[in-house]
């Protein structure tokens, strides 16, 4: 096995079985034609690329070769399938996609192998390489693939999507009917109104989150006082109680006391299932900031809650906006007592109103525009402010 | 002379500190403790009771009042007509009692033996009424030309009745049938199974990716932080964004996964992913390890960045392979991060509701047992039984965290 002129073709098969199921899906969903690996095909111009690729000098001259071989076998076991058979010029598109993406990485992982006896160093070296290559096409194509289908079935009508559900193509010639589904939520399903509700109770949360928050983190990061420990592990444990079991005793109590299918009442309850995420991201934060700078406050004649006013607020600005993120995060997405709260549709929430659209009376693609409206401002924050985000998730450890 | 001894116990300075401390702390507390504490005692208490759903209601006598004759004229016949029931089909209400005020000149020519009457205030007595009931109170009036000349309608003075009827939330009445019911034969086991099942893979799942794709992306290079971002997606999006779209990806019928797998000759027939056993479990756990892997990823990764170079490079010199650097220097110093999460996604993954619930409903064989919460509490319209699995619940949890703080807390520092 561990010969270079072995691994070379085993790898390059492997890796061509990858890239022609990459290929056919990628091709599928762009065009609605059934585009398919071929087993024989695929293998064939693995190993020969791979055989080409192990040691290889000339990057370009490997490139040509396995363009060329993958248009040659598109005549007899063509790597990947359509029927049915495509025109010359678009069979040679389809060959020069796979060849590239067939000689480009396979050079990457085995230019530097040499053809005969190898090292375990050199063997693992170019297994690790293909299995990084695998994982990224891996770990893209499950993250795109669903958000593709959002979208694109959210800009699709009822029947192009019965006729072919492969069909993803988009006629730009319609133009602004390709957003059909989006005005008509907006303007006969109220989602402008959700969309507002949604934004000014998640918006509350946050404050009233860090209202309650702020000061409580701060206690148990540099007050001294006895129970703290015992404090910041019930912190933990509230972490732990499932919703499901919460939201049972709270809509009866809010069913007995009318603050059921009322806004005030997601007010009050959505702050408290955020306030323990906060309080234990905050502190972890005002830990790190040196207590020394406090002290001279102090000895400046500021009492503790200038001082947290004063010198710990605007130092932990960054925390703040993480903190204040994540909560809204939290709020934008949450479904749960949204959905067994609420009844009236002039309350919902938008994850109340996309709910409401999952029913067998209304087309598919509204549900899908439905949520691409609720994903997209979350995305939106989340890509604009990733750094943020990324650090407010790793630093409260987070709830899922 | 005065000893110069420490001073014993806490100071004065350290006494105020911790008031300031819990004074502080005292809003989350309270807050806490309302939406937290109070109704995890309340579902232990309710389990104990025969409640259903229709009983959040309490019975109340409901009454109609109305004028019947059609009287035009002072001197035309007319009857004055109360309609009571009572609300629920079969809890009594006691005491029941209706208060009215007539209207100027209308007057009640023959009262009914049941009612008195006060100046204009008629004061009627039911006593006990039993579920279900309904009553005519019907008293043949007379109308003065006042009556019409004032213009007031019966409507202006509403008629109250009071009554008192038991809540089986607050009563004396306690029960065992919420649990028989729950831990009744075959059912309950299957569900528990389902939880394992799902718990187990969907946690251990979603670690394995995790560590995956944070090796992939241990690295610099162009476009690593748009890959980090996009790996992300699946963690920060909406619940129900991403469970329909998979839904809709998945349909038997105009699902595009189902299409490419029939032309790619996978399949003869489209396959019902979320409907069938055991295809519908499996689905739900892989979308369960595809929406939490991120979390993973990213705690991972963050451990991974803060390891020190200089152990790889004296590998590197002492001759490791990839796989043993691996094997022997990177899994050891990961060993922390990933117990911790495998303990909290193994407690999270446990609790999680959602996803199942929109996936399937609890339908298919994929029933968890906070499912089973919402399905005995509303489906079933049983809050008893649905409270008693929400205690199950809560018992494997203390269970849990007792495991966590025992063996995670000296981990990571968290």
């Amino acid at each position: 096995m561990r010969r270079g002129y072995v691994t070379g073709p085993v790898l390059g098969v492997l890796w061509a079985l990858v890239a022609a199921t990459t290929l056919s899906v990628v091709l599928s969903f762009a065009t609605g034609d059934a585009y398919r690996p071929g087993l024989a095909g695929s293998v064939l111009a693995g190993a020969l690329a791979g055989l080409l690729a192990t040691g290889a000098g000339n990057r370009w001259l490997v490139a040509g070769l396995t363009v060329g071989m993958a248009f040659a076998l598109g005549f007899v076991w063509a790597p990947v399938i359509v029927e049915p058979a495509p025109d010359p010029l678009w069979r040679l598109v389809v060959a020069v996609a796979l060849g590239l993406g067939l000689a480009w990485p396979l050079m990457a992982m085995l230019a530097g192998m040499p053809r005969g006896a190898l090292t375990r160093h050199e063997f693992e070296e170019a297994v690790i390489r293909f299995l990084t290559a695998f994982g990224y096409v891996f770990f893209t194509a499950i993250v795109a693939i669903p958000f593709y289908v959002m979208v694109m079935t959210s800009l699709k009508s009822q029947q192009e999507l019965l006729a072919n559900p492969l069909d993803f193509s988009l006629e730009p010639g319609r133009g602004w009917e390709l957003f059909r589904s989006y005005r008509e939520l907006f303007a006969d399903f109220g989602f402008g109104r959700y969309m507002w509700t949604s934004f000014y109770v998640s918006v509350l949360t946050v404050f009233i989150t860090l209202l309650f928050s702020v000061p409580g983190a701060y206690a148990v990061a540099r007050l001294r006082f006895r129970g703290r420990a015992a404090l910041s592990r019930s912190i933990l444990l509230i972490y732990m109680v499932p919703m499901i079991v919460l939201a049972l005793p709270i809509y009866i109590a809010f069913s007995m006391t009318g603050l059921r299918n009322s806004i005030a009442g997601i007010v009050m309850i959505y702050p408290v299932t955020t306030i323990p995420v906060a309080l234990y991201m905050l502190q972890g934060y005002f830990r790190g900031i040196p207590g020394e700078v406090e002290e001279a406050g102090l000895m400046d004649g500021l009492n503790r809650l200038q001082v947290i006013w004063k010198i710990t607020l605007p130092l932990s600005l960054p925390a703040l906006a993480s903190v204040s993120l994540y909560v809204f995060m939290i709020a934008w997405n949450e479904f749960l007592l949204a959905f067994m709260l609420l009844d009236d549709p002039a309350k919902f929430t938008l994850t109340r109103g996309v709910t409401m659209l999952n029913s067998s009376e209304i087309p598919r693609q509204h549900l899908m525009a439905g949520a691409v409206i609720a994903t997209l401002p979350v995305m939106v924050l989340f890509l604009g402010l990733e750094k943020f985000m990324t650090r407010g998730l790793t630093a409260g450890s987070v709830k899922g | 002379m005065t000893s110069m001894q420490p001073p014993a116990g806490p100071g004065p300075l350290m006494r105020r500190e911790a008031r300031l401390a819990w004074g502080l702390l005292l809003p989350t507390i309270l807050s806490v403790s309302l939406v937290v504490v109070l109704p995890l005692l309340a579902v232990f208490w309710i389990s104990f009771k025969p409640v259903r759903l229709a009983d959040l209601r309490a019975p109340v006598p409901v009454v109609k009042e109305t004028l019947r004759g059609r009287p035009e004229a002072p001197g035309d016949p007319a009857m004055l007509e109360y309609r009571l029931r009572n609300s629920s089909r079969d809890k009594v209400i006691r005491d029941v009692v209706l208060e009215d005020v007539l209207p100027e000149g209308l007057a009640i020519t023959e009262l009914d033996p049941r009612c008195s009457l006060e100046g204009r205030v008629l004061r009627c007595v039911f006593g006990d009424i039993e579920g279900g009931f309904r009553d005519r109170l019907r008293m043949p009036v007379e109308l003065e030309q006042a009556f019409f000349d004032s213009g007031v309608r019966l409507k202006d003075s509403p008629v109250t009745v009071s009554g008192r009827s038991e809540n089986v939330l607050t009563n004396g009445e306690f029960t065992l049938d919420n649990f028989r019911r729950v831990f009744d034969g075959r059912q309950f086991w299957g569900v528990l199974g389902v939880t394992v099942f799902y718990t187990v893979f969907g946690t251990l799942g979603a670690l394995v990716l995790g560590l995956f794709s944070a090796m992939l992306l241990n690295r610099s290079f162009r476009g690593q932080g748009i890959l980090r971002g996009l790996y992300l997606f699946p963690y920060v999006s909406p619940v129900i964004a991403v469970a329909f779209t998979w839904v809709t990806l998945f349909d038997p019928f105009s699902g595009s996964a189902n299409a490419l797998l029939i032309r790619m000759g996978v399949t003869q027939a489209p396959i019902n992913f979320f409907g069938q056993k055991p295809l519908a479990l499996i689905m739900v756990t892989v979308f369960e390890i595809w929406r939490y892997f991120p979390l993973s990823f990213l705690f991972i990764l963050a451990r991974m960045q803060s390891i020190d170079e200089d152990m790889y490079e004296a590998a590197d010199m002492d001759g490791a392979s990839p796989f043993q650097k691996f094997r022997y220097l990177s899994l050891p110093m990961l060993m922390g991060i990933l117990s911790v999460l495998f303990l909290l996604r193994f407690i999270w993954t446990f609790n999680k509701f959602d996803d199942i619930f929109l996936l399937t409903g609890g339908n298919a064989g994929t029933r968890t047992l906070t499912v089973n919460v919402y399905e005995q509490a509303f489906a079933v319209s049983n809050i008893g039984a649905g409270a008693a699995v929400a205690v199950v619940i809560f018992g494997c949890l203390i269970l849990f965290s007792i495991l966590f703080f025992r063996y995670a807390s000296r981990e990571e520092g968290l």
